[in-house]
């Protein structure tokens, strides 16, 4: 499943209530992004995420069905807030399980290369002076998203 | 056709969105981009370095010229940067 949203999440809710009542989940891994008050040696106030509505859902469920189809999951959970969020707020939640930890574990690290180098969204960075910069890609994205090229 | 810019290209040129009834000569990527380069001033600027443009034409990626006979929305925008 994926949901793009403006408001906040909570990680242990959202792994709750995916494996409520499942007894065929051995495995649950999850990666949370938080905003973090430093980039690239820049003091970071807030961030807003702006996305492209529509193609981002697209994209993420591309990007999900091609995780199911690599490996056996039993379920999975992409959330991407936008707009504006404060530090420390949650932005990105991958949530993947299965019966063993394997697939668990590859699927959600494939799922933020991905959805890092595919997902149309923009962060822009507010620093303490009140002035703000859109965020440069990293090189080191790029070469994380191409590993899963086969 | 709706022609959409996104993060710091929709800051340069000042808009999010516009409605554009291509003239008959215009039915690739290429043409498109050509034709609102001809504007100048932010448009020219950020069609400068292709490079660091992405596009998407209903929106699906696209990489190089592409043809826009049945498109009905162009998106321009930085990499991505969400995650």
């Amino acid at each position: 499943m994926i949901r793009v949203q403006r408001e906040s999440f909570d990680t242990g809710d959202e792994i709750r209530r995916l494996t409520e009542n499942r007894t065929d989940i051995g495995a649950v891994v999850s990666f949370t992004g938080l905003v973090r008050d430093f980039n690239d040696g820049a003091t970071v106030q807030s961030l807003t995420l702006e996305h492209y509505p529509g193609m981002t859902e697209k994209e993420l469920s591309k990007i999900e069905e091609a995780a199911r189809e690599k490996w056996d999951l039993q379920d999975s959970l992409i959330i991407h807030r936008y707009g504006k969020m404060e530090l420390a707020e949650p932005i990105v939640l991958v949530v993947t399980a299965s019966a063993h930890r394997q697939d668990a574990f590859a699927a959600a690290e494939f799922l933020m290369d991905w959805l890092k180098t595919k997902a149309p969204f923009w962060k822009l960075e507010a620093d303490t002076s009140g002035s703000s910069d859109w965020v440069k890609e990293r090189q080191s994205d790029k070469d994380a998203a191409d590993r899963w090229q086969d | 056709m709706k022609i959409l810019y996104f993060a710091w290209l929709r800051t340069k040129v000042g808009i999010a969105e516009e409605t554009l009834t291509l003239p008959e000569t215009v039915t690739s990527l290429y043409e498109l981009i050509a034709l609102l380069k001809e504007r100048g001033g932010g448009y020219e600027e950020i069609f400068q370095d292709l490079d660091v443009v992405r596009v998407a034409i209903d929106q699906e990626y696209v990489t190089g010229d592409a043809s826009l006979e049945k498109a009905t929305e162009v998106a321009f925008f930085p990499p991505v940067t969400g995650g």
